[in-house]
């Protein structure tokens, strides 16, 4: 068992984060705030070519990695604030399902479950909609392409996260069924977007520390104060709990013999045994991130309830990403109910 | 990332599962709780078989005695050892953990000839004189007075929580013979029937008398036994600190993952599980608990590559202490009433309902975040050691 991070994966999120900070760095993406396209065509197509939605797909199409590698990518793209359907483009670019998903050509949206109105991220962006059954894993996954059109369905003007346009559609088409992945995606899916809580919950901490370490008052860095000591220890705390259960669950989805032999010693179906480790790591992942921006808001005092420091963005798309996949809320009662 | 079993690791799980089917059986029933010599000769007992067997410090290099196994072997060792049902350490804690692991690293030649061989059989048992009743979190202001008198030293003083003492052989020490600080500390091998020691039971909130006070008047000790050389005790003691290399909790932590099973089945049979707010405090156990399952995987094999368990130890005892602690007020939740006791009791359907068990994980979860470091130490230790913020009060 070597279950730490392997060389090549080291290097691969340095060179995600390297690629990222050169060519989409926060000033970039912040001047999409409010658009109705949250990144755009080139950018998207960069991300492309770095090999971001083809990481799972065999070489010599994609680069023939696993999942546990993927959510080490995505950390890094959530840490660096990328906006727009990662998650959906991934997937569909994973199962062959649309067409330049996974060169970046296209984009690719997810609707995930949740009870009330139907809310669609990106939607102006989309080729197409995969439709996946929340956590509870009861209804079938279905696909729709084209998406449907943004003209007819209502722009959201106020969306709680300035770089996920939102638009409410009345209802959605049936689609085609994709029942044979249907598992498959929203294993992977919940991971990829646990990774990218992962992301914001260490980048909340990276910042907080930084900011305790060179803010002054009372003649000394605030962050030589016990209380605020201690707010940033458990940030530290809550990511890297979450990041074992993420990359634990990950690990499961590239490594069948070990779930087979862990369902054995547990005595419970393999696939429950998956099931549990990932909606236990999106629990805990949505759980840090959201608990760690807000801790990190708090640090920065003031200046943290500006618009113009970023925290602000990582709490927000915090909140829009544990909307999907199963709410934490959602996600412990399913873990509370297992046999 | 990788939670795959090398084969040699696979090796080693069969061939211990095998052996403790085979010899777990054997045991005699375990004793009173509070009766100290009779466990004291089952926890011996264990630990000759365990000898016997090849499997006493397992954890031991191999020119200490041990088994030098690798850090994943250990977690293999501890988590079959949990599953199987196996005695716990027990009696043994300090010289198995920490007296003899220290020896190994800084003893004498004939130090390690006398000490470590009776540790790994169960023969001798040792207990710890560190905190003293004013030097607690700061440890290093401890007082215990250590004169030199021609080939002895001379101690005066008094140690708090000292576990098994009434049944110890040897007393890992920490005495002052210098300068106030770290620096004035000696590491002190104390023989139990030494005269001048007064030994007082202190009782926990849990009734048990684990733990206790040593009060010591003018004890003579020969300076061949002190490990290290005088005022270098601080290092001495932290030089095995980490000798669990990530592992120090498997068991605790197992145990909390199976009485969290079992209130979840509780829960269902009395239709608890209705209540959604208990389903999910549940859940949410249940992701936690295995979050840190995958932790300490990810600690021991940080510390088999590395020799240390990387972002570890404090991290684990911060998370895992606060979530055992939820855990126990869950269990006596469920129990309702029944909780009220430690003996079993029947409830609807002939279920059986409250149990010494469930009392004692909430007691001992209580302690979780005081003992080995509160966790406001711990949370320190976390921002300046790893964090790196600054070390100003």
């Amino acid at each position: 068992m070597e279950f730490r991070l392997s060389e090549d994966q080291t290097e691969l999120a340095a060179g995600i984060r390297a690629m990222v900070a050169g060519r989409l760095p926060l000033e970039r993406i912040r001047r999409q705030e409010g658009d109705q396209v949250a990144i755009g065509a080139a950018d998207w197509a960069a991300l492309g070519e770095t090999g971001v939605f083809a990481l799972t797909l065999p070489q010599p199409d994609g680069v023939g990695l696993g999942m546990a590698d993927a959510v080490v990518v995505f950390e890094e793209l959530g840490r660096a604030l990328i906006p727009g359907p990662l998650v959906g483009t991934f997937l569909a670019g994973a199962a062959g399902l649309v067409k330049g998903a996974a060169t970046g050509v296209t984009q690719v949206g997810v609707h995930s479950g949740g009870s009330g109105p139907i809310l669609i991220e990106h939607l102006a962006s989309l080729a197409g909609l995969l439709i996946l059954p929340g956590y509870d894993r009861r209804s079938t996954a279905r696909l729709l392409v084209p998406a449907p059109p943004a003209e007819d369905a209502t722009r959201m003007v106020s969306p709680l996260c300035p770089l996920t346009p939102m638009w409410h559609v009345a209802s959605l088409a049936a689609g085609e069924p994709v029942a044979d992945v249907g598992v498959r995606l929203v294993r992977d899916g919940s991971l990829l977007t646990a990774a990218l809580q992962l992301g914001h919950a260490a980048e909340a901490l990276e910042l907080a520390v930084a900011y305790a370490k060179e803010r002054r008052q009372f003649g000394q860095p605030i962050g030589s104060f016990q209380a605020v000591k201690h707010i940033c220890a458990d940030m530290l705390v809550r990511a890297e709990v979450a990041r074992s259960a993420v990359h634990a669950a990950a690990c499961l989805a590239d490594e069948p013999d070990v779930v087979q032999r862990e369902a054995e010693t547990a005595g419970c179906p393999p696939e429950d045994l998956v099931a549990r480790a990932v909606m236990g790591a999106k629990l805990m992942a949505d759980e840090a991130a959201i608990a760690n921006t807000r801790a990190a808001i708090q640090v920065h005092g003031g200046m943290g309830f500006t618009w113009e420091v970023p925290l602000h963005l990582h709490l927000k798309r915090a909140r829009v990403l544990a909307t999907t996949f199963g709410t934490p809320a959602q996600l412990a009662a399913a873990l509370g109910a297992l046999p | 990332m990788d939670l795959r079993y090398s084969a040699s690791e696979q090796v080693f799980r069969g061939g211990l599962r095998d052996w403790l089917r085979a010899t777990l059986p054997t045991l005699s029933q375990p004793p009173a709780a509070d009766d100290w010599p009779a466990r004291r000769s089952f926890d011996a007992q264990w630990q000759r078989l365990l000898f016997d067997a090849g499997y006493a410090g397992v954890d031991w290099p191999i020119e200490g005695g041990g088994r030098g196994a690798s850090p994943i072997e250990q977690l293999i060792f501890k988590e079959e050892c949990e599953r199987a049902g196996a005695p716990y350490v027990g009696v043994n804690f300090v010289g198995l953990l920490h007296a003899g692991p220290t020896i190994i690293a800084e003893g004498s030649p004939e130090q390690k000839e006398r000490y470590l061989a009776p540790i790994l059989r169960g023969d001798e048992v040792w207990c710890q004189g560190f905190s003293e009743p004013d030097a607690g979190s700061d440890l290093a202001s401890l007082r215990t007075r250590a004169l030199r008198d021609g080939d002895h030293y001379v101690v005066t003083g008094s140690k708090i929580w000292t576990s098994h003492a009434e049944v110890a052989d040897h007393c890992e020490l920490l005495v002052r013979t210098g300068e106030d600080g770290h620096r004035g500390i000696t590491w002190l091998i104390m023989a139990m029937d030494s005269p001048g020691i007064e030994i007082r039971p202190l009782r926990t909130i849990a009734g048990s008398t684990e733990f206790a006070e040593l009060f010591l008047e003018e004890v003579r000790i020969p300076v061949a036994n002190r490990v290290g050389t005088e005022g270098d005790g601080w290092r001495v003691t932290m030089v095995t600190l980490s000798f669990e290399r990530g592992t120090a909790f498997v068991g605790d932590l197992l145990e909390s993952m199976r009485l969290l099973g079992s209130v979840q089945q509780l829960a269902r049979r009395l239709g608890l599980l209705d209540d959604l707010g208990l389903a999910r405090r549940i859940g949410h156990l249940v992701a936690a608990l295995d979050a840190l399952w995958a932790l300490t995987k990810r600690n021991v094999s940080e510390a088999a590559q590395t020799g240390i368990p990387g972002i570890g130890g404090s991290v684990f005892k911060l998370a895992y202490s606060e979530h055992a602690q939820a855990l126990g007020d869950l269990a006596l939740e469920v129990l309702d009433r029944a909780a009220l006791c430690g003996d079993p009791l029947t409830g609807p359907d002939g279920l059986l309902l409250g149990n010494d068990a469930q009392l004692h994980a909430w007691f001992k979860s209580i302690s979780l975040t005081i003992a080995a470091g509160t966790s406001q130490v711990q949370r320190n230790i976390v921002a300046e050691r790893i964090l790196g913020l600054p070390k100003v009060r």
